[in-house]
């Protein structure tokens, strides 16, 4: 099943029909987040109008731990299976993600500063986030690190692997310590504590963050293929032209 | 073994030594991650350094919550239910800081095992609602919010 998607070309017939599709869901998934956010949705009982960052806040760190969870996933199977999309896809996802990340890590200082009167903490879960936005640097430093692009993915892949130990320690670091940031609301066992009226922009925001995602790595996997190909066949005509020069005079040579 | 088994095998084992690393350090950590303590703490540990700075965090106790009059200089007890500590603290309070509020404070423990903060921030707790839903609630006797602090 997997490896249907591996080669190239079938990866892109099918990346180039569903990305009009689920760029138009994007589009109205994120519009009607937004309006609800802004205009349909009550203020906060203790937060007011503040709330309203949460709505962008919390899809962002959502994304930020997906994109590393699609990084991480699309990297072992690049290394186990070689699938040639996979590093690509990687790569491609990882300045998205660090996007999300940085979104996620300003959004939460502009409530901070306001609610709990900071701007930043050290606590375990704001330095975690801290932790996976320069992992995310790491990561993309060191896939263009080499002159040989393989080689930088394996090392990159590597690394996007062993850093994924940062995933729970994030999820679970409201848990496992005491820290100024809030524990989960909509994943907390039992009844989710907070009011349907602001559940609705959150997950309409979420989604629309979701699909949002999907189509920047459709687009970004889709032009990296392409200056690949062109970087192919440049160096294929090169070879031809040199291969035609280097035997032309040596053919002379012999001649004279 | 097929090369692509073993890449497999190699990648799974690697990451289970990782998985167990982590969690070994992770553990090691435990007391050493807390962003406060809790009054608790400061009641049965004796041996939390006095010179150093540190953070409390708890409730703010209701009632206990007295403003000087030069309109800066706060004191109020944080609890933790078990056990609280007196704290002053001269400075703004930001938006959130009332009674039955979750805080942290940072600043000093006096010899007194009072505490002098220097720095209030509010821990916002994990439940979003409108006003009119926390009325209703408040109303209905199933408000959970602050209504340990309430009691004590």
């Amino acid at each position: 099943m997997l490896h249907r998607f591996a080669n190239p070309t079938r990866f892109l017939r099918l990346a180039n029909a569903v990305l009009p599709w689920l760029t138009g869901i994007t589009v109205l998934l994120i519009a009607t987040g937004i309006y609800f956010a802004f205009a349909a949705s009550p203020p906060d009982y203790q937060q007011g109008q503040t709330v309203r960052i949460m709505y962008v806040h919390v899809p962002s760190a959502w994304m930020a731990m997906f994109a590393y969870a699609f990084i991480a996933v699309a990297s072992a199977v690049g290394l186990i299976w070689k699938h040639p999309v996979a590093h690509v896809c990687a790569l491609a996802a990882a300045p998205v993600g660090a996007c999300f990340t940085l979104i996620c890590l300003t959004t939460g200082s502009l409530w901070g500063k306001p609610m709990w009167g900071t701007w930043w903490v050290w606590d375990a879960r704001l330095t975690s986030v801290l932790i996976l936005f320069f992992l995310y640097l790491a990561f993309i430093a060191l896939a263009n690190a080499f002159d040989d692009a393989s080689r930088g993915e394996k090392a990159s892949a590597v690394l996007a692997l062993v850093g994924s130990v940062i995933l729970p320690v994030i999820k679970f670091s409201v848990d496992w310590w005491n820290t100024l940031h809030q524990p989960a609301s909509v994943t907390k066992v039992g009844m989710p504590s907070i009011d349907a009226s602001m559940l609705t922009p959150l997950m309409l925001m979420a989604l629309g963050f979701t699909t949002l995602f999907f189509v920047l790595v459709i687009i970004r996997t889709r032009s990296e293929l392409a200056a690949r190909r062109v970087n192919a066949l440049r160096s294929a005509r090169i070879h031809a032209e040199t291969g035609e020069l280097e035997t032309s005079p040596a053919t002379g040579g012999k001649q004279s | 073994m097929t090369r692509k088994r073993r890449r497999l095998m190699v990648v799974l084992l690697g990451g289970l030594v990782l998985a167990t690393a982590a969690v070994l350090v992770l553990t090691a950590f435990e007391d050493n991650i807390v962003f406060f303590h809790t009054p608790t703490d400061i009641a049965t540990k004796p041996d939390l350094p006095k010179e150093r700075r540190l953070r409390v965090g708890g409730l703010v106790k209701q009632g206990s919550w007295k403003k000087a009059a030069d309109g800066l200089t706060h004191r109020f007890f944080v609890t933790d239910l078990t056990h609280e500590i007196r704290v002053s603290y001269k400075g703004i309070v930001p938006d959130l800081f009332r009674e039955g509020q979750g805080v942290v404070v940072e600043g000093l423990l006096q010899p007194d095992r009072s505490f002098r903060a220097d720095e209030v921030l509010a821990k916002h707790d994990e439940n979003y609602m409108p006003k009119e839903v926390a009325e209703a609630l408040k109303k209905s006797g199933q408000w959970k919010g602050d209504a340990p602090a309430a009691a004590k």
